[in-house]
């Protein structure tokens, strides 16, 4: 019995930031991360008949999305994979000889720095999708995109002591929620 | 004495740098005999700090309007 529905007037609300996060941190383009995105949901639109309801709705967006950013990956290789690589072995100033000493470590700071804040990025976006709409667009607009109270307090028709009361039940729900799913 | 309720807010706030410096002091005292919102300020302190270290990307408003222009345009062609 499928238990999920789609809703794809609200995809773009609910789920455009998350998308956006993930895809980024893999492919380092704003401009290209953005149409990933884009197309995501377009294409999500027009396999919509094949949608379960087994997996929740971003669980499907995000298949999609993973599929769409391996497709961008070949296109890009395809085109570097044609040229004629060459590697000197030899070099008279350095010591070694071993091809080893020569290949990057794959294993350098930065890149696991990288990957963990992708991570960390998949994780908050995680804990702030399971907030209720206006807690999650409320931290959303204060925390991350830095947005001052005043003018969070015009866009939503909110006084500040609601902002307040709101951020206040949204960081608790995302401290507990990364308590569990990442500290 | 502060209740617990303020001291929340004034932590809230100044995460986001907005307190005074008498809240901020008043906040101090408070702490100093209240375990639970001692672990509060630490939990809330702990949230900024991983959020700063994600360094996490959303999209702006402009982005956003202009995606939903095209993907409402597609939905409308979808239904037709």
């Amino acid at each position: 019995m499928p238990e999920h529905q789609l809703n794809p007037n609200k995809w773009i609300d609910l789920y455009s930031d998350y998308l956006f996060n993930y895809t980024i941190t893999r492919v380092n383009d704003r401009d290209i991360a953005q149409d990933l995105v884009q197309d995501t949901f377009l294409a999500g639109l027009k396999s919509m008949k094949n949608f379960k309801g087994e997996a929740s709705e971003r669980t499907w967006l995000i298949s999609i999305l993973k599929r769409k950013i391996i497709d961008h990956y070949r296109k890009i290789n395809s085109n570097k994979g044609k040229a004629e690589v060459r590697i000197t072995y030899s070099d008279d100033e350095s010591e070694g000889d071993w091809l080893e000493e020569r290949v990057a470590d794959p294993f350098d700071k930065t890149a696991e720095d990288l990957m963990q804040n992708s991570e960390l990025g998949d994780a908050i976006f995680e804990c702030l999708s399971k907030l209720p709409e206006k807690q999650a667009q409320v931290f959303r607009m204060k925390t991350i995109e830095g947005y001052e109270t005043e003018d969070i307090c015009k866009e939503l028709n909110i006084n500040a002591s609601n902002l307040w009361v709101i951020i206040h039940r949204a960081r608790t729900a995302m401290a507990s929620c990364l308590e569990e799913n990442w500290f | 004495m502060v209740p617990c309720d303020e001291a929340h807010h004034v932590c809230d706030k100044t995460q986001y740098k907005e307190s005074s410096f008498w809240e901020k002091l008043k906040l101090h005292f408070h702490l100093m005999y209240c375990k639970a919102c001692r672990k509060y300020t630490r939990n809330n302190k702990k949230l900024s700090s991983t959020i700063h270290k994600a360094k996490v990307e959303c999209l702006d408003k402009k982005c956003k309007e202009a995606m939903k222009q095209e993907f409402e345009k597609a939905l409308k062609d979808q239904l037709k």
